[in-house]
């Protein structure tokens, strides 16, 4: 992988088309196409994306099953939007958020996806489409996915409203947000977003030094207390900006948080040590605690999750057999086994039916029908996660992913945000 | 032959041409660019300087930066003038002074972030030192300020940079002539008066090399107040690095040539007081 990484694209290719030719011995090279058809092997795709995703596990099944080589490299949220927008040839495939594909794609560094080459295009659930979990269900607020999902033709760089044929990203895994608790230090069942500001709590709780994320977990607690009612969580305007980051403010000054987090280690080392007993917490993180030994509860609430999801997208300036392995690479990914691996993680795939085919009846029902484990969960890698009988805090996929308040954002007015975040972070 | 010294200084030339001064003009350039949350959108205008000096989150920050700054001096210069006085006049043979010199640099054979992370479950609620003072009967619950506050920043930093402080000051101090020490006790001065007339007054280049190496470090951190002050305090480095995060290039620049002012012109001032060019 270190070799991939540090040997250019081309070169590779350039290597092993020699490799091939000496290979082939006497075999006498005339017709260029059918050599790079062959070369597919000597491929190396290069994918970048947070660590949530960038699972080598997948690189090594990709090599085996399809042949060429994926060379993953892991990165903060934050460095992840810089190199998509500002490297865009040192990748071939972005694996981003669909809050940043808002920034990103706009920038032309990415290529949309043609959907009549995705295999599995219609079984892709129906959040990343149409927006609707079912056909009832309520459109969540925020950069919900289908928003920022298609584009208006093969060149265009304009997100459409409704599903077009041309594709922004594939989506990977997705999830619902909620807050974490220790259910041994918290005393009391908590039931609320605004539980998180509770002066029981004072000293006592996180939350996440995200901007743009941060700022709704704020909002879902002052819709909790009812302060306020927003128009749009994740596209607040100025003046609910100011209300929001006054009420942080307020509670900082109270003493309410005992620190703000921006990694996932520091959110696992907060409440592991016990410094906070209730804080924004993401699901890994949760589970990071617990295989510690310590209780740790991924609270449902009931005004909602706050979901977030992502998906690969593809380099501008990738074309001819790269492209194909590309394609080749999505349907590799939505026909199943990446699915199964990601919802054995606790996430949610693209394509449910055939990551089902690769779970065990038990599996299945544990992660995604909310139903009591048969025998022991384990992890993908075969460590004991949960013992039989437990349930998944939050229930079956439907009730969790049903149940989204807001997706992850990035506002219009984001400049002010972050000014108005910094008043907080310095108050 | 007049070309030599050109060529000898050449490589350096060229490496601080390319390395720094191509950057810094780029920074330059960037700091008056517009942008929006993607592009940076090249045009000359004054809104991200604006932005940095009309807003009082700046002057806050700045400010909390410039007392950070202030503190961490004051105890480097405290506890670093000391070790170095000791080091170089206290220890007689020179190989000794040497080994003792060494031991002085142990800690940071490890990584800086390490030795700054290690503070953690030292300080924590939860940590070793309240649980110590809890178990002596000191105190009845566990001190919150220890860890995630101003407090635990300044610790970090002194921690981090006094070696910073030891080593140029008692680099200054071990070239002292000795003749002048034992002149000024000839002429009956106490050591009180030799430290105070002689000592000092000729290491003070050696305090404003070290000062020099505090102010530029603790003035451009972010990772130590970040990860000491738990989030909750506020550095102009951070809020450059926050910048960053949100691909505000052109206000993170802005924000930069306005810090690398004030940093230059606090060296300016520094060294207007103190002569270090007979040091060098």
């Amino acid at each position: 992988m270190a070799h991939a990484k540090t040997i250019g694209r081309r070169t590779a290719l350039k290597a092993g088309l020699g490799l091939a030719g000496a290979a082939a011995g006497s075999g006498a090279i005339t017709g260029f196409p059918t050599i790079w058809a062959q070369n597919i092997r000597n491929i190396t795709l290069r994918q970048f994306g947070t660590g949530v995703s960038n699972l080598n596990a997948l690189a090594d099944k990709v090599k085996q099953d399809l042949g060429f080589t994926l060379a993953m490299t892991a990165l903060d949220s934050d460095a992840v939007s810089q190199k998509a927008v500002t490297q865009p040839r040192s990748y071939d495939i972005a694996d981003i958020e669909y809050w940043i594909c808002k920034k990103i794609f706009p920038a032309g560094v990415l290529q949309p996806m043609d959907v009549k080459r995705i295999k599995n295009y219609d079984k892709i659930v129906p959040i990343f489409t149409t927006g609707r979990l079912t056909p009832e269900s309520r459109i969540a607020q925020g950069t919900a996915p289908h928003t920022v999902g298609f584009v208006e033709g093969p060149a265009s760089t304009k997100f459409a409203a409704q599903p077009t044929g041309w594709m922004t990203l594939i989506p990977t895994i997705y999830n619902a947000d909620t807050l974490g608790i220790r259910p041994d230090l918290v005393g009391r069942p908590i039931r609320n977003w605004r539980d998180l500001v509770d002066p029981a709590f004072k000293g006592k709780a996180s939350i996440l030094n995200i901007p743009s994320i941060g700022i709704m977990d704020a909002a879902m607690v002052m819709e909790s207390l009812g302060r306020i009612k927003y128009g749009d969580k994740g596209n607040m305007t100025r003046d609910e900006i100011e209300k929001t980051t006054a009420f942080l403010i307020e509670a900082k000054r109270a003493g309410q948080f005992r620190a703000f987090w921006k990694s996932f280690d520091e959110s696992v080392n907060l409440m592991a040590s016990g410094e906070v007993v209730i804080q924004s917490m993401w699901s890994p993180a949760v589970t990071a605690v617990r295989s510690r030994g310590i209780a740790c509860t991924y609270q449902p609430l009931e005004e909602g999750y706050r979901a977030w999801g992502g998906g690969l997208g593809l380099s501008k300036n990738l074309s001819g057999i790269e492209l194909d392995a590309a394609y080749d690479y999505i349907n590799w990914y939505l026909s199943g086994w990446a699915g199964a691996y990601l919802n054995r993680q606790g996430y949610y795939s693209a394509v449910l039916e055939t990551a089902k085919e690769n779970m065990s009846a038990d599996e299945w029902g544990f992660w995604m029908e909310g139903k009591p484990a048969q025998s022991d969960i384990k992890t993908p890698d075969g460590k004991v996660l949960e013992k039989a009988g437990a349930v998944r805090d939050g229930g079956a996929f439907a009730e969790r992913m049903g149940q989204v308040a807001c997706w992850n954002s990035v506002m219009t007015e984001d400049r002010f945000l972050v000014q108005k975040w910094n008043e907080f972070v310095v108050a | 032959m007049r070309a030599a010294p050109y060529l000898l200084a050449a490589p350096l030339g060229l490496v601080l041409g390319a390395f720094l001064l191509v950057p810094m003009a780029a920074i330059l350039v960037v700091s008056v660019f517009d942008y929006d949350s993607v592009r940076l959108i090249p045009d000359v205008v004054l809104t991200n300087y604006a932005d940095v000096l009309l807003s009082r989150v700046t002057w806050l920050t700045y400010l909390n930066t410039l007392k950070y700054t202030a503190l961490v001096w004051v105890l480097t210069v405290g506890i670093g003038v000391p070790i170095a006085l000791f080091l170089a006049f206290c220890v007689q043979s020179a190989a000794l002074q040497a080994v003792l010199f060494l031991v002085c640099t142990v800690p940071f054979l490890t990584s800086n972030v390490i030795r700054m992370i290690s503070w953690v479950p030292f300080l924590g609620r939860e940590g070793l030192f309240n649980g110590a003072l809890m178990g002596a009967g000191l105190i009845a619950r566990p001190l919150d300020v220890l860890l995630f506050s101003d407090f635990a920043v300044v610790l970090a930093f002194v921690h981090l940079y006094a070696l910073f402080m030891v080593v140029p000051v008692f680099n200054t101090m071990v070239r002292i002539d000795r003749r002048l020490i034992e002149a000024a006790v000839d002429a009956g001065a106490g050591p009180w008066a030799v430290l105070r007339e002689v000592i000092l007054p000729l290491s003070k280049p050696g305090i404003a090399i070290g000062s020099v190496f505090i102010i530029t470090l603790v003035m451009g951190d972010f990772t130590t107040v970040r990860l000491m002050g738990g989030g909750q305090r506020a550095s102009v480095g951070l809020m450059i690095s926050n910048q960053i995060a949100l691909l505000q290039y052109p206000a993170a620049c802005a924000n930069a040539v306005v810090l690398l002012a004030l940093v230059l012109l606090m060296i300016a001032a520094l060294l207007r007081v103190v002569d270090i060019r007979r040091e060098l």
